[in-house]
């Protein structure tokens, strides 16, 4: 097999990209950015490129596959692959990052760390999400996994809020502790492996291929699965969102809401489910409980937040307990619907982000109860802040409408009342955005409000402009990004041994009756 | 099994054949693009556009209103099996088995809407242009009524339940945003996110009747739902049933989720006319008649429509009755009559016909008379209280006309609009069930009480203006699009009627019966008009012969529990809102200390723990030394222990 | 002669140096029990060495002497700093390196 070099490009292109920025003297800073910015459009020129490449009647199958042996005493491979699901989430990746750069253009400046750093910083973590995305070995996804905790730990520990250093301790802790776990299953795998064949492998293919005695994939799932729950985050292992992406700068939060969450739901929906089917089957009732929880629970804590960013941090957890719901109700439209969800997701919770974090940079308070009637002073600030926050709580026409509503008919299929729990929560969503709403953007204007509230700049406008089209363009068109994810999803379907269930009356066109 | 006698009967016409679009039908797109492109317009080059923005709105929607007419021409050319044309535009959502896909539908239920929509909608548009002219943002809500005009056409042009629910949902949006128009004010801000989250609780039934759909049939289409209503079990066809109603309770104010539409009268009184008088509240009575095969198949289902149509008849009617501001008396009466077409929509083919007559009929009085009080408004620095109104027909010489038109269609005065539609709706009541029969006759009487009560307090009586306000008549493009309203509502009811013209145009749609009385039919129209006789005479002696105190008097219980809105609202706060807000804080509460206290009282004990430990680094370099050697003897030791 | 009396001198000089590390505070006499200690070892692996007749426990004798020489140096530069500061060469005087 030859080697396809687009994924390593990827990877590299940032990280020499960081190198670079980090040569640019201290005292410069607008170069650095600049530079910054350059590298990161150049990456999404090659991520565009490189889905046009993409074969989509072979979505399946991991594409552009590149593999070195790495260290060959345990079988480790640097191997790189794309099937349809991935290749969506690297393409979020990429293209938020330009996005957060240059919407975040003033984030980094006055704060401890100096601006190149924090660009350098961002690039890094680019390629990491790549490599994440892109790993097809084991072992190569589990460095990446952690390698990401890296640069985070620094944007939020060195440029975030009052209480950086506490969420970002709390950020690194959650995650180890659930990387230890989920390192112990991959030895585990390893060894499982190496029991079953003779020689042990990390190559996911391989892997997935294999059958498991299901009380071993119990154990084994449960490695992942809680590293994976950590992640994404699930209730009850959520508290740690709130508190990262309320100190971090707008740009950080996008991109660890945005991106580095979905390694959670992607890892459940590749990993989870692939490798350990029957402990998958066997988990089913817990996570879904949990799932459900977390719809309910996640929007009632928002509803109840006074603050801006741990507002739009909830909101997320609640979207998070509708994905993972996605993943395990084993549909072709749930698992579907929770793919795209993560694109979708990603969007518009970048979009509330940055505009809330506009609005909390220029009032200099992330309170709502300091805000009232910014429609007033800055028509355009709102306008898309509500554009944003109707794509959040999944207004049809709106991207996040056909994610959501994939999910909840999925869910519904197999599980009736389930599915009716949590279509209660387009109410509580509903209820979050419009109370946010109607407190911070409509009434009379506080004085502070009118003296420092002044509207969007061009800047900021052409970084939200291509997000907002985005959410309404995949509300009105999902179906090519569902044609690439759709073969994935059947493919993890195949593995978990699930087909979707059949309607109580056959459907017209094939003439047949009950 | 239920307290209504009515058999269920199934439509008599088989499903009409759908013709994929050709020729002039190809068109269809164009409704929904035209007045959406004008809304993208307005709303994307902000105040650019701001002075000929209105002028492109109301372009927009008379241009799609031709594109309407055009349409309506077009479908009177074609035989009654080949007026149902669907347009396939591209595939929308396609998952496994869900295959969803951007398909429009123009058949005569809705082409009847399309011409409704874009025709007082356009009239509205024009009245509008007067009525906002002092506002800075008039462009603003050009932009919003535009995009209302367009998902309400995708509301009613939607070939399949999914896409139906993207209008759905953007008419709920034109509504929020349109209510909110004066987004400065506290109450409008409240009110508009209200009427949203309202409607949300009803979107929850659609959505569920969807995916109700999806698993009894596995498609949401309309051809293949209702197509093979009759084959789904009785039991999926009620609970599907039972959903679309609450969707219905949402977007049409029905109880118990009306509490919505009384303050949504915060919005500018244009969209008042548009929105929650003549067509987006009506959204759910296209809703039911359009799904009539399921209600067909669902005898219970029905009859749970009968009742929710029946009490909000009563509620909104008793409401209506109370109220002294012009605009929530109005919006009372929306709401029962809206009533009336939920309670002939769920009576099955006797009914569906007359509830979207009736509803066509109440879009034309009821904007007429929405627009006559923007116009008494207008005339009276912005006053809605009636209790300040009083003899302005002396001085607004052409609203007292055009609106008593309006006031004797509702009231169901032959040869008026109202009639012809009222007393069918009352006739198929009686045909199925005697209890629902008595309360439209009953509310037709309570209805008469009302109007007359607005009218006279407004028009007649003696003058009890405030010193500062001079009424005046409204300028012409204010009162042109009043008096062509009002003419249709003199005289659409009569010639629609004419040979049922309208009733056989819908036929093939909605199916139709012949209500079946035990008495001569010719009782019922005249028991109806004695009892609007006597419900006039009650309103007129007091409210315009007699002096009408300018405070409110105390008034009795009902009086009372009618100013609250018959403590919908009371109701809601006490077993939603406040329980919500308690639950909600606790949960803050709950997740702070209990689980994230879990989190951090595990980091505090390791902290502590550690702190302890650390106290045995004493800083003695011969205590270190101890240890070793007490370690290494230990491992020494330990080694020989094994060893043996 | 029993090459185990050479072992049962080197347990004895080892036990001598660990128990004058441990009760003497002048760093200069603590330093030498460690020599003392470290010696004692290199008599052990010598002996060891002869016992199992190969030359690997020699081979590690000489790699003990070049540490313990490093050591030394280093060792008595550190004293030497601390008596300058401090005017004493009491081990347990310098105990600020604690908790």
């Amino acid at each position: 097999m030859t080697n396809s070099y687009w994924l390593l490009a990827l990877l590299v292109v940032p990280l020499v990209g960081a190198a670079l920025v980090m040569l640019v003297p201290k005292a410069n800073e607008t170069l650095a950015k600049q530079l910054a910015l350059l590298i990161s459009l150049v990456t999404f020129g090659l991520t565009i490129a490189m889905c046009l490449e993409f074969v989509v009647a072979k979505a399946a199958e991991f594409q552009f596959a590149y593999s070195i042996s790495w260290v060959s005493n345990y079988n480790i491979n640097f191997a790189l692959g794309v099937d349809g699901i991935a290749l969506v989430l690297i393409a979020l990746s990429t293209s938020l990052v330009p996005i957060v750069l240059l919407a975040g253009w003033h984030d980094a400046d006055g704060a401890r760390g100096t601006v190149r750093g924090y660009v350098a910083l961002i690039l890094v973590l680019e390629a990491a999400m790549v490599g994440v995305f892109a790993a097809t070995d084991l072992f190569l996804f589990y460095v990446f996994f952690e390698a990401m905790l890296v640069p985070v730990y620094f944007l939020i520990g060195r440029y975030g809020g009052p209480r950086r250093n506490y969420a970002a301790v709390k950020f690194l802790l959650y995650s180890l502790f659930g990387g230890l776990l989920m390192l112990a299953s991959l030895i585990g795998l390893y060894v499982v492996s190496g029991n079953l064949t003779g020689h042990g492998t990390f190559d996911f293919t391989s892997l997935a291929a294999l059958s498991i005695d299901p009380t071993t994939q119990k154990w084994l799932f449960a490695g992942f699965f809680i590293a994976f729950a950590i992640k994404a985050p699930l209730v009850p292992f959520h508290t740690w969102l709130p508190d990262a992406a309320a100190e971090s700068t707008p740009g950080t939060a996008v991109l660890l809401v945005g991106v580095l969450d979905k390694v959670g739901t992607f890892g459940m929906l590749r990993y989870c489910l692939e490798l350990f089917p029957d402990a998958s089957h066997w988990a089913t009732p817990l996570v879904i409980v949990l799932a459900v929880i977390g719809i309910i629970y996640g929007a009632l804590q928002a509803i109840g937040q006074t603050d801006i960013k741990r507002l739009i941090a909830y909101t997320s957890v609640s979207h998070f307990g509708f994905i993972a719901l996605g993943v395990f109700v084993m549909t072709s439209q749930g698992q579907s619907g929770s793919a795209l969800y993560m694109v979708n997701h990603g969007f518009s919770t970048a979009a509330l982000f940055l505009i809330g974090g506009f609005l909390i940079s220029r009032r200099g308070s992330r309170l709502i109860a300091d805000f009232g009637g910014v429609q007033k002073v800055a028509p355009v600030l709102a306008g898309t802040f509500l554009v944003a926050g109707l794509s959040s709580l999944a207004l049809p026409g709106l991207s996040s409408f056909v994610s959501e509503f994939l999910v909840l008919v999925g869910t519904f299929e197999r599980y009736t009342w389930v599915g009716v729990v949590a279509t209660l929560g387009i109410v509580l969503a509903a209820l979050y955005i419009l109370l946010m709403y109607q407190r911070t953007m409509t009434g009379p204007v506080p004085e502070a409000v009118a003296e420092k509230v002044h509207d969007l700049r061009g800047r900021e406008v052409l970084a939200i402009a291509p997000l907002l089209v985005v959410i309404i363009a995949l509300g009105f068109y999902p179906q090519p990004v569902l044609d690439v994810v759709n073969p994935a999803v059947d493919r993890v379907m195949h593995a978990v041994g699930s087909t979707d269930p059949a309607p109580q009356v056959a459907p017209v066109a094939e003439g047949t009756h009950k | 099994m239920s307290p209504f006698s009515g058999a269920v009967t199934h439509a008599a016409e088989a499903a009409p054949a759908v013709t994929a679009a050709t020729g002039t039908f190809q068109l269809i797109w164009l409704l929904i693009a035209l007045p959406l492109v004008g809304a993208a317009i307005l709303l994307l080059a902000g105040r650019r556009t701001d002075k000929w923005g209105h002028w492109l709105g109301l372009l927009a929607s008379t241009a799609s209103f031709v594109v309407a007419v055009l349409l309506f021409v077009a479908m009177l050319g074609q035989s009654d099996d080949q007026r149902t044309q669907v347009q396939h535009l591209f595939n929308w959502i396609a998952v496994g088995t869900f295959d969803v896909p951007v398909d429009l539908r123009l058949d005569q239920l809705s082409m009847t809407f399309v011409l409704l929509i874009t025709g007082v909608g356009s009239l509205i548009h024009l009245y509008s242009v007067g009525y906002m002219s002092h506002d800075r943002d008039r462009r603003r809500f050009f932009g919003y009524l535009n995009l209302f005009v367009a998902s309400m056409l995708l509301l009613v042009l939607a070939d399949n339940y999914l896409l139906l629910y993207v209008g759905w949902e953007g008419v709920g949006l034109a509504s929020y945003l349109l209510i909110g128009f004066w987004f400065f004010k506290d109450s409008a801000a409240v009110a508009s996110k209200k009427a949203f989250v309202v409607n949300r609780v009803g979107d929850v039934g659609l959505s569920l009747a969807i995916m109700l759909m999806f698993v009894t049939f596995g498609s949401v289409s309309f051809e293949g739902v209702l197509g093979s209503a009759s084959k789904g079990s009785q039991q999926s066809m009620t609970w599907i049933g039972l959903a679309l109603l609450l969707a219905a309770c949402g977007k049409s104010a029905q109880f118990p989720l009306q509490s919505w539409l009384l303050d949504a009268m915060e919005g500018p009184t244009p969209v008042s006319a548009l929105i929650h008088a003549a067509t987006m509240v009506t959204a759910g009575v296209y809703l039911i008649v359009r799904s009539g095969a399921i209600f067909d198949a669902s005898l219970p289902a029905r009859n749970a429509v009968i009742v929710v149509g029946a009490i909000t008849l009563l509620m909104g009617a008793i409401i209506g009755c109370a109220k002294d501001d012009i605009k929530k008396a109005l919006a009372g009466s929306t709401m029962s009559q809206i009533g009336y077409m939920i309670l002939a929509a769920g009576l099955g083919p006797v009914g569906y016909a007359f509830a979207i007559f009736h509803l066509l009929l109440h879009g034309f009085f009821k904007a007429d008379m929405f627009l006559g009080a923007g116009s008494v408004m207008h005339g009276m620095n912005d006053g809605v209280n009636m209790r300040r109104y009083g003899a302005l027909r002396t001085v607004m010489k052409v609203t007292w006309i055009t609106f008593m038109m309006g006031w004797l269609a509702i009231l169901g005065i032959p040869p008026f609009s109202g009639f012809y539609s009222k007393d069918k709706i009352i006739e198929a009541a009686w045909s199925v069930s005697p209890v629902a029969g008595l309360v439209t006759l009953v509310g037709a009487g309570i209805t008469a009480f009302y109007m007359t009560r607005l009218f006279a307090m407004t028009f007649h009586g003696e003058a009890r203006w405030t010193d500062d306000v001079h009424p005046h008549e409204s300028p012409w493009i204010m009162m042109f699009p009043i008096a062509i309203l009002a003419l249709l509502s003199a005289v659409a009811g009569f010639i629609l009627n004419l040979n049922n013209a309208f009733v056989d145009w819908l036929k093939p749609v909605t199916g139709l019966e012949e209500p079946q009385l035990p008495f001569s039919s010719a009782v019922l129209p005249i028991a109806a008009i004695i009892l609007v006789l006597i419900g006039a005479v009650l309103a007129w002696i007091p409210y315009a012969t007699r002096a009408v105190p300018e405070v409110a008097p105390a008034g009795n219980l009902l009086t009372r529990a009618a100013r609250a809105d018959l403590y919908g609202d009371a109701a809601n706060e006490a077993v939603f809102m406040r329980p919500g807000q308690y639950l909600t804080r606790w949960l803050v509460w709950f997740d702070n200390r209990v689980v994230d206290g879990v989190v951090n009282g595990t980091a505090a004990t390791i902290g502590g723990l550690s702190g302890r430990a650390r106290r045995l680094q004493t800083g003695f370099a011969r205590s270190y030394a101890l240890s070793m050697l007490g370690g290494a003897a230990l491992v020494a030791a330990a080694l020989v222990l094994v060893r043996l | 002669m029993n090459p185990a009396n050479y072992i049962y001198l080197s347990a004895v000089l080892f036990s001598l140096g660990a128990f004058g590390v441990l009760v003497r505070r002048n760093a200069i006499v603590v330093f030498m029990c460690v020599e003392l200690m470290l010696n004692a070892s290199n008599l052990a692996f010598v002996s060891f060495a002869r016992i199992h007749g190969n030359l690997d426990g020699q081979v590690i004798a000489f790699f003990v002497m070049v540490v313990a020489a490093a050591e030394v140096v280093v060792g008595l530069a550190i004293i030497m700093t601390i008596f300058r500061t401090r005017r004493s060469a009491s081990v347990d005087e310098a105990n600020l390196l604690k908790y």
